[in-house]
């Protein structure tokens, strides 16, 4: 089972106490109605699926509650770091330290 | 006792004997057997039948790598466990186990007429025969299949046994009691820290328990580990779990452990669980878990009586059992030679050593030659020979690429096979821990790690004593030496797993996978067939897929592949391995979450009148929710019909309690509405209430229910019963992560209120005189107004809604109230016939108005627009979760489904939820299907059935008719609007 850090509660629980909640840093449009059909359907339904590194989110259900985002390998399937929302999305120089 | 059993050698107790029942005869064994030593110490090998074709088959190994020999474990009805292996099942007195997989006996099965026919079973047969025709499949291919191809039946009966679960956390987990795991337990007890050690047998010390010859530090190998043991019993920091398989190896140095505490005692002798699953997470992981002994691929290697040159040691060493007395050693590898010694020490004849090598190392043939044993060097096997027993082997010379021919045959009764060594990776593999190929050793052994773990010993292609005790201690973190004299070499060069042959190899059967029953010939098929990855292989010829994964198989199929291939292993690739790493049974993966415990209950604070007074109950959700309340002699039907009636014709009560609710609170919660919910927020007055419907971001019906304003800043909320988690985490999903800025908080307060339902032309004159400070006269408090006011004195938040089309009020009390004040109003109501109904008749009064119900009139492709609900969508809104999803190309195309009523021809006819709707009756079959039933009732009111429906292109097709085909009738329906019952509304206005 995987420990997940929890970026609010700053502890690292199971796996089972978090829910996934897909893709981070899919911010939704300020003005839906001014987008095409097009730039809609992007936002709604394309997302990445990357070998390696994966930005997502997840939430604390059995805990605080908080979503929180979380940079996660997809091969390895381990979790390299979590942080807040709203903060930026962690550099590759970030990731390649945390990593090793 | 018999032949077979060698007086004073072995570990099992010879003072001890005990009966035991196989196949219904009654043998004789001792404590510390198992019951394949017991069977074989009364020289007994046929134990079980193969998979495919019925072949017979006997005992092909000493542990739980055994492939053939499964049995039937049977303590009585509800406690037979199939599949069994008979080398891991532990004997006791009483003990009682069947063969399975033959029919009418095992030594006369008529099926094995499969074997005679294997012609017809080539390698994909089921995928190539059982295509066509495709209604044979039902009837006569399944059945069949099932009848001959099974493994032992499931039982039937309820299990008695208990299962346990429960966690457990140490620095070091140490997985496997052999030699190097014990040297590393006993490094590991030195230091701070908690060690559990575990090891899937009775008992602990793996080879150690099978090579009396070897010597640790001056003492003998069992002596040495008996101190051992006892050193690490009186380490405090130590946990010792015997009976113990490491299962699965998760995330994180997540282990899961079965223990089996019961299975080998006598009956009666048992008290508390039968297993417990352990959930462990471990600092670091040690694995010492072995390697399996490969067998090799020639013809006739299933015949009972041939076995792993190891597992004939085992049986010796440990248990004092001879597996023959003239035995013949068919081997590529130095490890099987010590077998053939041991064995020829232990006064059995060893009648040749055939080694399919062309050269071997002289010291052996020297301590071979000492003991007047025979050695051919170069030689193969190419038959055996034998119905129930194997009673010959056929040997012949080979020279160079050439296989002589003339062979010679050998009488035997017992043929031990050693084509080398396949590390035990299994757990390590599941821990995503890379593997690498090494050619010397013809096997894969542990690369990279991906968790803290490592592998010591033979799982980690280190083999012998020393090196096994000395990595095992390093790993424990220590740096002991130990002085080891080892009687044989462990030398696996020139591992070798088919044997070459003279004869036509594609009528040869030379057994890879001996529990599928999967051939040399089949895997090589295969390949000329196209097959090139052994993922694919593998499922085609079905090879390493039966329940013992392939432990003693994969490595052979994998070689065979790529010689067929012509291409090198690590091109052909690797199966994966899977947990668990033994099948573990359903009793210790459900744990304590058996029976009441399976899932949670919740139960409303009024659950216990409805109990009381006869409920019958229906979950929804994880709630039990009372159904309806017969009275005597009622059938559902009945009682639908009365309380339906009662309801509209004086007063039903109900209780609403399970509905979601959830308190939005803020200066920004009107805003944090109008942006979550499809309805405008803003002007909703304080003390009145809308119905909100909630889209998801595709614009498809969500959830919905009614929403009151308590304050300006302060809204109640409900939603559907199940749909209250949900509801609240799309709620904060948007609150924390798009709209961080809105001042808005959120509160699950659906058990903080227990709510009851009042309906009916009486509602109001029920509730009045408990009612203070609301002046509940109509144009006071008109539909679909919202108070906080006291009911009998509690605080109370009073709403006036319908969800059944008569006058209604929802009264919400703290939880704790709630049945207090249903009792008082059930008493108060009797002066109007009260009459308490459940969800049943919920449901029939709002299909009669056509409210929905989402989930069941919607699927979650179901706009507002499909459900005919525009009029709940803000028209002066521009933003909203799924608003513009609302505006997609495939959202306003024509065609889509929409909800629609129908009334059926014959008013009497209640059509099925669920049931298609066609256009025309006389399609050919498959109908062009336009839709389906979503919701359909008895209405006792109107005297006819109702229905709900999405029908493609519904709205524009009202008067129109429909059909609903059903297995014996045809059922035609007319589409009509959804309210079937006072159109107008005028029933909320009773005064
Ligand atoms: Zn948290």
């Amino acid at each position: 089972m995987m420990m997940i850090e929890c970026p609010i509660c700053n502890e690292k629980r199971p796996e089972l106490e978090f829910r996934y909640a897909g893709e981070a840093h899919i911010a939704r449009p300020e003005n839906p109605s001014a987008l095409s059909d097009d730039e809609w359907a992007k936002y709604l339904f394309i997302r990445n699926n990357p070998r390696g590194t994966h930005f997502e989110r997840w939430v604390h259900a059995h805990g605080c509650a908080k979503f929180f985002n979380a940079v996660r390998d997809t091969v390895s399937d381990k979790f390299v770091m979590t942080y807040k929302c709203g903060e930026q999305r962690p550099s590759p120089e970030t990731i390649a330290e945390r990593s090793s | 006792m018999n032949n077979f059993r060698r007086v004073g050698r072995g570990r099992v107790n010879q003072n001890a004997p005990v009966e035991f029942t196989f196949d219904g005869a009654t043998y004789q064994g001792y404590e510390g057997d198992t019951l394949a030593s017991a069977l074989l110490a009364n020289g007994v090998h046929l134990v079980g039948r193969s998979f495919k074709y019925h072949r017979p088959r006997g005992i092909l190994a000493a542990g739980s790598d055994e492939a053939n020999a499964l049995v039937a474990f049977d303590r009585g009805p509800g406690r037979v466990t199939p599949n069994v292996r008979a080398t891991t099942l532990e004997l006791f007195d009483g003990l009682t186990a069947q063969s399975q997989n033959n029919w009418p006996s095992l030594k006369f099965d008529v099926t094995s007429l499969n074997d005679v026919f294997s012609a017809f079973f080539p390698a994909g047969f089921y995928n190539k025969t059982f295509m066509w025709p495709k209604s044979f499949w039902d009837k006569v291919y399944e059945p069949v299949i099932r009848a001959t191809a099974g493994l032992g039946p499931a039982p039937k009966a309820e299990d008695p046994d208990k299962y346990e679960a429960c966690y457990a956390h140490c620095e070091t987990l140490i997985v496997g009691a052999g030699p190097a795991g014990v040297a590393a337990a006993l490094a590991a007890a030195k230091q701070a820290g908690r060690v559990i050690l575990v090891d899937e047998q009775a008992e602990p010390g793996g080879s150690l328990l099978s090579t009396p010859e070897a010597m640790i530090d001056g003492l003998p190998a069992a002596d040495w580990l008996a101190r051992s043991l006892d050193e690490l019993e009186k380490a405090e920091n130590v946990t010792l779990m015997p009976r113990t398989t490491a299962i699965g190896y998760y995330h994180d140095n997540f282990l899961g452990l079965a223990e089996r505490l019961t299975d080998h005692l006598k009956d009666g002798e048992a008290d508390g669980p039968r297993e417990r699953l352990y959930r462990v997470w471990a600092k670091k992981i040690i694995l010492a878990t072995g390697a399996i002994e490969r067998p090799l691929v020639f013809a006739g290697n299933d015949r009972p009586g041939v076995m792993l040159a190891s597992a004939a040691q085992t049986f010796l060493n440990r248990y004092g059992v001879a597996v023959g007395e003239r035995i013949a050693l068919v081997t590529s590898h130095d490890s099987g030679y010590q077998a053939a010694f041991d064995l020829a020490d232990a006064n059995s004849q060893i009648v040749s050593i055939i080694d399919c090598r062309p050269q071997v190392d002289e010291n052996l043939q020297a301590e071979a030659e000492k003991r007047g044993i025979e050695v051919r060097v170069g030689w193969t096997v190419t038959a055996t020979a034998g119905r129930h027993r194997v009673s010959s082997v056929t040997t012949n010379k080979v020279n160079g690429d050439q296989v002589d021919p003339k062979g010679e045959t050998l009488s035997c009764d017992a043929v031990i096979m050693s084509g080398g060594w396949t590390p035990s990776v299994h757990l390590w593999s599941h821990s995503k821990g890379s593997l690498k190929w090494r050619e010397d050793l013809a096997a894969y052994v542990p690369d990279q790690a991906n968790e803290n773990a490592v592998c010591v010993g033979a799982c980690n292609g280190d083999f012998g004593l020393g090196v096994a005790l000395e990595t095992g201690a390093n790993a424990g973190g220590g740096n002991d030496s130990f002085e080891v004299v080892e009687p044989a070499p462990w030398t696996g060069d020139g591992a070798l797993e088919i044997l070459p042959t003279h004869r036509d190899e594609s009528r040869v059967k030379a057994f890879v996978d001996f529990q599928n029953d999967v051939t040399a010939k089949d895997i090589r098929l295969a390949v000329r067939e196209g097959f090139k990855s052994i993922e694919h292989i593998k499922r085609y010829t079905t090879t390493g897929m039966a329940t013992d994964q392939g432990k003693t198989s994969n490595l052979n199929g994998l070689q065979i592949a790529s010689r067929a291939l012509n291409r090198p292993v690590t091109q052909v690739g690797l199966t994966t391995f899977r947990p668990p790493y033994t099948p573990t049974t359903f009793g210790a993966l459900a744990g304590n979450n058996g029976g009441a415990a399976f899932d949670v209950v919740r139960k409303t604070s009024i659950d216990g009148w409805a109990e009381e007074n006869g409920a019958v109950f229906e979950p929804v959700a994880l709630w039990r929710r009372a159904r309806y309340f017969p009275q005597k002699g009622e059938d559902m039907h009945k009682a639908v019909a009365r309380e339906c009636k009662a309801t509209r014709e004086s007063l039903g009560i109900f209780d609403a309690s399970t509905l979601g609710k959830i308190e939005v609170v803020g200066p920004d919660a009107a805003e944090f509405m109008n942006r979550m919910y499809t309805n405008p927020w803003t002007k909703l007055g304080v003390g009145r209430c809308r119905y909100g419907l909630m889209l998801g971001e595709d614009g498809y019906i969500m959830d919905d229910g009614v929403i009151g304003r308590l304050a300006e800043d302060r809204f109640h909320v409900t939603t559907t019963t199940g749909g209250a988690p949900r509801v609240l985490a799309h709620m904060e999903d948007y609150l924390q992560t798009e709209w961080p800025d809105l001042d808005v908080w959120l509160t699950s307060i659906t058990e903080q209120w227990a709510v009851i339902a009042l309906n009916g032309p009486n509602a109001r004159k029920l509730i009045e005189p408990f009612v203070e400070g609301v002046d509940l006269s109509p144009d006071a408090f008109p539909h679909m107004a919202v108070r906080e006011c006291k009911v009998c004195g509690v605080d109370a938040r009073l709403f006036r809604v319908s969800f059944s089309g008569e006058l209604g009020f929802e009264i919400n009390v703290p939880a704790h109230y709630g049945r207090a004040l249903w009792e008082m109003l059930y008493e108060a109501g009797k002066q109007y016939d009260i009459t308490p109904y459940g969800t049943e008749v919920m449901h029939v009064l709002r299909a009669e108005k056509g409210f929905i119900i989402v989930g069941q009139d919607t699927d979650g492709t179901v706009t507002p627009y499909d459900a005919g609900m525009s009029w709940a969508i803000g028209k002066k809104k521009t933003d909203f979760v799924g608003m513009r999803s609302l505006a997609r190309p495939d959202i306003v195309a024509e065609g889509r489904k929409q909800l629609v009523g129908l009334k059926t021809s014959d008013p009497k006819t209640v059509l099925e939820e669920g049931a298609q709707i066609v256009m025309t009756p006389d399609q050919p079959i498959p109908m062009d299907m336009v839709g389906h039933v979503t919701s359909s009732y008895w209405s006792e009111t109107l005297g006819c059935s109702v229905a709900l429906a999405l029908v493609a292109n519904g709205h524009a097709l009202k008067g129109e008719t429909i059909y609903v085909p059903m297995p014996d009738k045809m059922i035609k329906a007319e589409i009509v609007e959804t309210i079937f019952y006072d159109k107008q509304g005028e029933r909320l206005n009773v005064i």
